[in-house]
């Protein structure tokens, strides 16, 4: 762990910090963004050089090929512009028997902007970087949605042309699903979970570093391959073959995207397994976790298991591309034994998870905001742990009712239907569970707690309408309609993104040691809530009259609801702007946050906002479940040795 | 609060129940599906106030009042009971209703005796569909024609990328994937015409993929199909230089190409009549230019001509070939087949070049 190293050699000078004079080679030769550029184009070099190899050898001509350049510069690009920011210097230096250099803890913690822009390995800093980054994704993912209803405002029109919508679309799902919502939580958890268990930071804090790094670079991609010769990728975010092996360019850098997107994943879950199995705090047994840690456990075995499957999904999509493997093409002629439907059953092994992955962790930020401004524990909490695990195994098991339509076997639509039905009882009793919490509380109708309430009724909503969509005969008639649409943003817009602004209003003071605007955040929930319902929810009604779903144009009958739904939700996009606002304006100017505003017991509100580098002076020890409102004198942790902590007379650290 | 649940629970079915969610039912399958949905409308409503009941009551009764800054609620942990009660009743009713919907899935799926069989050919971007052999010839059609009351099973094949068939009137829909022949059972009961339409992405021209289906009297329909020409040619996107296509090459070679042929071809083998208007051919598609207005005037401009060729009839060849070749302003690239020299033969586009030319006017 970073704190116990304490070598120091004299042949590595201290990491300059701002505005260093350091002549440029010694720039070039340091971790950093010169050296980054630099790297760069050794990257392109490195492209440019293995295919023209590969190419002669090969006698293809002319070797010099812009189509298989790009594809492996794709690869080599970010992986050379990580090296030349020092994200592997660590392991290469120890690795080749060099020094490392030593853990001085000079490069931990953020003393200006400038060390928010390096690789910063402490997990506050990770935090922010993490969420900044992603929401950064959100505004250009909700601003691409802009555009699309743009151009379905009315039947026939022509603000786009149909391959720019088609990849409008799929870049609009794709930033949300796989730079907004999976790494935010990643990201918000990232700066509270450690504190919360009551550990100085993450288990393996480069790894932490790397993990986000590999974050914008996915994201980029994406957005990059509107530059790309023939356009963005434009087959959705399931790119669902063979339509998707036959297209420009631009598809690749979905394909390699998501490979990054997908490492900055499974790196960040494998951390947060190992710091919540072995960094607890004294006494913090599995359940004195609070609920957002058991949810970051139950996500984490999530992503471990199932990332590998997209993946592996979009390498198939590469390699039937860009060399032809034809695993999906059913007519190459002579050879036609591609499975198509195989492709479909690989990404929703994954994408199924997915959704738990992008719904559980927002789970956890509910318990705590419920619990702490409804002044009661929450409801059940072995019940909601154990929900959490439940989702994870059942979560596994439903990923073919994205394909009761697919013409796979007929019978296996039968077993996931029941499953599917079936996990929606543990999603019950958490809903069930939040309901009883608010029971005879004494409810603070803070922001967060708006949202978190808003929640719960789209949540309610988004989960009736997967219960419905369960049902076979019905799916058979809405799926792949506007039906699908509505229900896919009640559940990460009305769900995930609700929790999303619910934890960001609840942790803010924490993570800059600002107030937010609470008349700001008020308005910035009833627009968003007003609008969200006015532009999803006659979705739900145009699905089941029968308008497609990532269409162009449709048919007049539809022009009504269209216009109506378009014009909502640019009102929708506008209330972004109160929210970014707030956060700008209370980042600046916003009056000083106390240690713990909101008068909660978890960890992370026993230390200052923002909290000292190693979060804490002493390890604390914890004695006490995490929601033990209500109880006269009930603490969860103290400062003090176990020892000490465990005789009665413990100072009540909570209370002070 | 159970009074204002009960009130709720009842004045919000009423208004769901009341509402027409469903397009105009077509099919034996849409009635049941509508029913099942109904049911669902019943389980999920009660749930759906309850949850809305205990939060607004709970943000009306138990808000914080001035002066109670420091409270905090009494420390409820759990209670075994209710966890029990809203673990067992919610996995019940899933059950029940899985199993309903199971039953609702077998009858829209039952194999119905004297069913008829329709294939369903999908490219990008059209639909065909084929007939079963009335007197050994083969009936191809852009427009589904069915009999009313007739069950009908659809065989779907896919020759280029993943599509969906999909009548909303119908309530059945199926994915038509290459490499597979996907099957999907329909009752039609009513009398009209209603829209098909592909509803998996499936490329630039994906919203335009459509086509009409047109439920008739069995005997219109009988008539129908007995008055349609042996369509010869087989499927659109099968090998193409296969041995059917050679031996209607054969023919076609010796006869001179009529104007008459080319209207077939127009209305039935080649499908343009799903996308372009033109009087003479009966043909009212609005996805591609509309014939009849533009024909003539896109191939008198000097641009056209440079690209496609001074005369009318070089024009009309290039457009149906080279589809790419010159765009005409407000419509885009994509749409069109671009394979029409494939899987026409040249005697085919000839009748089509001469029927065209003297047509549009």
């Amino acid at each position: 762990m970073a704190t116990t190293v304490a070598e120091h050699t004299t042949a590595v000078t201290t990491p300059a910090r701002g505005r260093s004079r350091v002549p440029l080679p010694a720039k070039l030769r340091r971790g950093g963004w010169y050296r980054a550029a630099l790297f760069d184009v050794l990257g392109l070099g490195f492209a440019v050089g293995i295919t023209a190899l590969l190419r002669f050898v090969n006698h293809q001509h002319p070797v010099i090929d812009g189509h298989a350049i790009t594809t492996v510069a794709l690869f080599s690009v970010p992986v050379f512009f990580l090296l030349g920011l020092g994200a592997f210097d660590y392991w290469l230096y120890w690795a080749s028997g060099r020094p490392t250099r030593p853990e001085t803890h000079e490069d931990h913690g953020a003393h200006s902007w400038r060390d928010y822009f390096r690789v910063n390995p402490d997990h506050k800093v990770i935090g922010i970087q993490y969420t900044v980054t992603s929401f950064f994704f959100l505004f250009v993912g909700g601003m691409l949605a802009m555009l699309i209803r743009a151009q379905l405002a009315k039947p026939g029109m022509n603000f786009l042309t149909p391959e720019e919508f088609n990849g409008v679309f799929s870049v609009h799902a794709s930033l949300l699903i796989f730079v907004f919502v999976i790494p935010v939580f990643a990201g918000l958890a990232n700066f509270v979970l450690p504190l919360m268990i009551g550990a100085p930071d993450m288990a393996f804090p480069r790894l932490n570093a790397l993990s986000y790094w590999l974050l914008p670079i996915g994201g980029l991609m994406m957005l990059a391959s509107f530059l790309a010769p023939g356009g963005s990728f434009a087959t959705g975010w399931t790119a669902y073959a063979p339509l998707s092996t036959d297209m420009p360019i631009g598809q690749l850098f979905f394909s390699i995207g998501v490979q990054f997107a997908g490492f900055s994943s499974i790196f960040t879950a494998l951390n947060f397994l190992v710091t919540i199995i072995t960094m607890r705090a004294p006494g913090m047994s599995f359940f004195r976790l609070p609920l957002l840690v058991w949810a970051n456990f139950a996500t984490s075995l999530l992503v471990v298991i199932a990332t590998p499957f997209i993946a592996s999904s979009q390498f198939f999509i590469l390699l039937d591309s860009a060399l032809h493997f034809n695993f999906f093409n059913a007519f190459v002629g002579p050879h036609t034994n591609g499975n198509v439907l195989m492709y479909q059953h690989i990404f929703w092994f994954y994408s199924h998870p997915a959704v738990y992955i992008m719904m559980l962790p927002g789970f956890g930020i509910i318990s705590e905001v419920i619990a702490v401004n409804a002044r009661k524990p929450i409801f059940g909490y072995r019940m909601m742990a154990f929900s959490l695990i439940a989702i994870v195994v059942l979560g596994f098991t439903v990923w073919a009712h994205h394909m009761f339509v697919s013409g796979m076997q007929p019978w296996i639509r039968i077993p996931m239907m029941v499953t599917t039905a079936i996990i929606s009882v543990p999603t019950g009793i958490k809903i069930f569970s939040w309901l009883a919490t608010l029971w005879r509380g004494v409810l603070h109708m803070s922001t967060q707690m708006l949202f978190a309430l808003g929640f719960i009724t789209m949540f309610t909503l988004g989960g009736i309408s997967g219960v419905m969509l369960a049902m076979v005969p019905f799916d058979i008639h809405v799926s792949q309609t506007y039906f699908i649409v509505a229900h896919i943003h009640y559940v990460l817009f009305g769900g995930s993104l609700f929790t999303i602004f619910a934890g960001v209003y609840h942790w803010f003071p924490k993570m800059t040691g600002r107030m937010l605007d609470e008349r700001l955040g008020r308005l910035h929930f009833w627009s968003t809530f007003i609008f969200f319902n006015l532009t999803f929810g006659p979705m739900h009604y145009i699905g089941l009259l029968g308008m497609p779903r990532r269409v162009y144009s449709y048919s007049a009958q539809f022009a009504g609801w269209n216009l109506f739904i378009s014009i909502c939700s640019f009102f929708l996009g506008l209330t972004f702007l109160i929210f970014l606002w707030n956060i700008v304006a209370s980042w600046r100017h916003g009056p000083r946050a106390a240690g713990n505003p909101w008068r909660a017991l978890s960890l992370e509100w026993q230390v200052s906002s923002p909290p000292p580098i190693f979060n804490f002076e002493t390890i604390p020890t914890v004695v006490g479940g995490p929601y033990e409102y209500g109880v006269p004198g009930a603490v969860h942790g103290v400062f003090k040795p176990p020892a000490e902590a465990r005789r009665p007379s413990a100072v009540a650290v909570a209370r002070e | 609060m159970i009074l204002a649940a009960a009130v709720g629970t009842a004045i919000l079915l009423a208004i769901v129940l009341s509402i027409n969610w469903f397009p105009t039912h077509a099919s034996t399958q849409i009635n049941r599906t509508s029913t099942l949905y109904d049911v669902l409308l019943i389980a999920s409503v009660p749930i759906f106030v309850i949850v809305e009941t205990v939060v607004v009551f709970c943000v009306w009764r138990f808000r914080m009042r001035p002066g109670e800054e420091l409270k905090d609620g009494p420390p409820i942990h759990g209670n075994t009971r209710l966890e029990v009660v809203w673990t067992v009743i919610p996995a019940l009713l899933m059950f029940g209703l899985a199993g309903y919907a199971y039953t609702v899935l077998r009858a829209n799926e039952a194999n119905k005796s004297g069913a008829m069989t329709v294939q369903v050919t999908t490219r990008q971007f059209a639909f065909e569909f084929t007939y079963p052999h009335q007197d050994g010839k083969t009936v191809i059609s852009p427009i589904l024609y069915l009999p009313k009351g007739k069950p009908v099973v659809f065989k779907i094949r896919s020759y280029d990328v993943v599509h969906s068939f999909f009548v909303p009137n119908f309530a059945e829909k199926i994915d038509a994937v290459p490499g597979i022949t996907t099957t999907l059972r329909v009752t039609p009961n009513r009398i009209g015409t209603y829209p098909a339409e592909c509803t998996e992405l499936c490329g630039p021209g994906h919203s335009f993929m459509r086509a009409a289906v047109q439920v008739m009297t069995p005997s219109a329909f009988q008539a129908w199909l007995s008055r349609q020409p042996n369509n010869g040619p087989p499927p659109i996107g099968a090998p193409p230089s296969g041995v059917s296509a050679a031996s209607s090459k054969g023919p076609a070679k010796t006869s001179k190409p009529t104007a008459a042929a080319g209207k077939a071809v127009f209305t039935s083998a080649a499908g343009c009549s799903t996308c372009h208007t033109l009087a003479a051919a009966g043909a009212t598609g609005t996805i591609g230019p509309n014939l009849d207005q533009r024909l003539r005037s896109d191939c008198a401009k000097p641009a056209s001509k440079r690209i496609r060729g001074p005369t009318l009839e070089q024009c009309i060849h290039a457009a149906i070939t080279r589809p790419y070749a010159y765009i005409p302003s407000g419509f885009h690239a994509g749409i069109m087949p671009a394979d029409f020299a494939k899987r026409l033969t040249s005697a085919q586009i000839a009748a089509l070049v001469k029927f065209l030319s003297s047509a549009a006017k």
